[in-house]
């Protein structure tokens, strides 16, 4: 089976508004500081898959008007998720295993929420007939799987605020993080809930960004990049839509998709889990039983800054990014999209 | 209340999302120029091409774009559409017919409305001119441009034109 | 003259309107159905045994496609199995003072249903309560034929 690595990864500095540029703007400096990482230029690239959302877009085909910052001429080898640009990692990584021609490819995801409001937008991916019409915002609906996770006895709000405070230190070494610092999780429980009992460093913040991922094929990855990030396996897994027919204290998917990558059991030195809500780093971790020893979100996780539509891309360059500068040797990466953790995928990540 | 008879097989459920929508630095150039009433391209660094409305990098290169340049507010048609279905929130009457017009020194078209003159004339080739509304109701929108309506003058050779641009295209 | 991105970008207010209407088909028409005409709810039996409301098309286990024979009639009251206190409303919510968001397993059902209910405070709300639900006066068919749920007494 052919080997595929990551072998760069670049994103935006996380901001709360971009101000200046729209999408094409805003996604062309980030696509040629991974192209200039590696010394290729838009024409070394086989082929190029983004994710993006047209609802947060504010409208239809909304990606194309990205495609101006790639100089696509002669016409270019593209594909396009609606969704989460991780899942275009994963489309991009299925067609290098199975298609020679494809040595090297570019993926992309970007998103601008604060044009809109996210919490409000999100629930289009709900049920149309029984839940739409209702309304309920994704960080009601988080609430939810939060106060299960009280109520079985799982967890404290000290626990979920404590993920904030980890991530929250993570991310001071962060350059681009948007949220940072030393926090104290009793004061922060002091402050007020949103939706109970999630709080507001509970919730992921409102980040437009844009980040990139240069993925190289066998020996063209050991030719471009000192220590390609090997990406050993991938998979991805999704359950039933519906709150009200799962057990919210798990992710059943998240559980089948490190089985199936064979992550369960082994040693990770670090681990990015796409955990929008701090519940869910803790169903996460549970899920993955990753051992004590492994460093959970070293770039500081969701509270460096929540790029929706790139931010489980994110965490895949994160973990990347540290195998490539040789500050971790294995790790696991994990993304999600659906209502709290319906689809989750997850990737083994291995230097050499 | 006679609905009520009959069983339920639809639903109706709106949507309505709303933004703040931000249009980046190259559609604000343009916009900001146009309610100067001056129309603004950027010529790509490597083919030379002039893009309306301007972009911060090349479509096809993917270079910096950064030089400016003003186009007039007359060109000629490459092609159109004559519209004759009514559609939702509709204000012209139909048929009425958009064009893509190359402006005088542009390598890109924009999309615009012929008026003053009749749908059995329109071809492309001919040559038009900006009917522009009232300076004092000038905002940052193309709209300041109510349409654009023949010259009058011989047409041009449009083929040739679009040919010739696409030779500028890099190889 | 240079093009540059040191001015703030325009912006302008956009809305994004759809009318959407969509079918139903036989299942969620005839649980909508009945909570317009009477008030009752329905859930759907699986070959398992398992009844799910709001009911499915298609059986999870063993994905046959199931019908209106297999409803059987669940509620009208139940429990809640997991609620969420929203002290400010969001625009379309089914009320627009504070509330509960709670998914409600209705008595009879094994999956639980999602909506408001109006509890007057978030001291009311506890998972395990039973709830009962308030149908609005004009109903037109769709969740929101239910206005809420309220605490039973």
């Amino acid at each position: 089976m052919r080997e595929v690595a990551i072998i760069a990864f670049g994103q935006t500095p996380n901001r709360r508004r971009e101000v200046h540029h729209n999408d094409a703007e805003m996604v062309a400096p980030v696509v040629a500081d991974v192209l200039k990482e590696v010394g290729l230029s838009r024409r070394d690239v086989d082929f190029t898959c983004s994710g993006s959302s047209d609802f947060l877009a504010g409208y239809s085909f909304s990606w194309t008007m990205a495609i101006d910052a790639l100089g696509a001429w002669p016409p270019i080898q593209e594909s396009h998720v609606e969704g989460e640009a991780a899942w275009a990692l994963y489309e991009t990584w299925v067609k290098m295993l199975g298609h020679e021609e494809i040595d090297v490819a570019l993926v992309y995801g970007f998103g601008r929420q604060s044009m809109t409001s996210p919490r409000d937008v999100m629930v289009l991916m709900n049920d149309p007939y029984l839940e739409t019409p209702l309304w309920p915002d994704a960080i009601s609906q988080a609430a939810l799987q939060a106060r299960a996770l009280l109520d079985a006895g799982l967890c404290t709000e000290h626990d979920f605020a404590e993920i904030a405070v980890r991530n929250l230190r993570h991310a001071e070494s962060n350059p681009l993080a948007q949220l940072s610092g030393r926090f104290n999780p009793d004061e922060l429980l002091k402050t007020p809930t949103i939706a109970s009992p999630l709080r507001k460093h509970d919730c992921p913040p409102i980040t437009d960004g844009a980040c990139a991922i240069l993925l190289a094929a066998g020996d063209r990855a050991r030719k471009l990049c000192k220590r390609p990030a090997w990406i050993r396996s991938l998979a991805h897994r999704i359950d039933v839509q519906a709150l009200g027919r799962r057990d919210l204290t798990r992710s059943r998917s998240a559980r089948l998709a490190a089985e199936a990558v064979g992550a369960i059991g082994r040693h990770f030195d670090i681990a990015e889990l796409h955990a929008p809500f701090t519940p869910q780093d803790w169903i996460l971790q549970r899920e993955f039983e990753l051992s004590k020893d492994t460093v959970l979100n070293p770039s500081g996780g969701i509270h460096q800054g929540n790029p929706m539509m790139g931010t489980g891309l994110v965490r895949f360059g994160e973990v990347a990014a540290r195998i490539i500068r040789s500050e971790a040797d294995r790790g696991l990466a994990h993304a999600t999209q659906g209502p709290c953790l319906q689809q989750n995928m997850v990737g083994v990540l291995e230097g050499e | 209340m006679a609905d009520s008879q009959k069983p339920v097989t639809t639903i109706k459920s709106p949507v309505a999302i709303h933004y703040n929508y931000s249009i980046g630095a190259g559609q604000s150039t343009f916009m900001r120029a146009i309610h100067e009433g001056r129309i603004l391209g950027s010529r790509c660094p490597d083919t030379g091409k002039v893009y309306v409305p301007p972009r911060l990098t090349s479509v096809e290169t993917a270079s910096p774009m950064t030089e400016l340049v003003e186009l007039p507010d007359r060109g000629v048609v490459y092609t159109y559409c004559i519209v004759n279905i009514k559609f939702y929130d509709q204000v012209l009457e139909i048929p009425y017919a958009y064009a893509y017009i190359v402006l005088d020194g542009a390598d890109s078209a924009i999309m615009h409305l012929i008026q003053e003159c009749p749908i059995k004339e329109i071809r492309p080739g001919m040559r038009v001119q900006a009917v522009w509304k009232d300076r004092a109701q000038w905002t940052e929108s193309l709209e300041n441009i109510r349409y654009f309506k023949p010259t009058g003058e011989p047409d041009l050779p449009i083929e040739k034109i679009m040919s010739e641009i696409r030779k500028k295209s890099y190889a | 003259m240079k093009l540059n991105d040191k001015n703030e970008s325009l912006r302008g207010e956009h809305v994004l309107q759809f009318p959407y209407r969509r079918a139903t088909g036989p299942i969620l028409g005839r649980f909508f159905t009945e909570i317009r005409d009477n008030g009752r709810f329905l859930g759907i039996k699986t070959a398992a045994g398992k009844v799910l409301c709001p009911p499915v098309e298609v059986d999870p286990d063993t994905l046959e496609d199931l019908s209106v024979n297999n409803f059987v009639e669940v509620g009208p009251a139940g429990c809640v199995t997991s609620w969420t206190w929203l002290s400010e409303p969001r625009p379309g919510n089914p009320l627009q003072w504070p509330f509960a968001w709670a998914l409600i397993k209705l008595d009879g059902a094994d999956s639980a249903l999602l909506h408001a209910v109006d509890a007057g405070s978030e001291s009311a709300m506890r998972t395990g309560m039973r709830v009962a639900p308030r149908f609005r006066d004009e109903r037109n068919g769709g969740i929101r034929d239910i206005a809420c749920f309220v605490p039973e007494d």
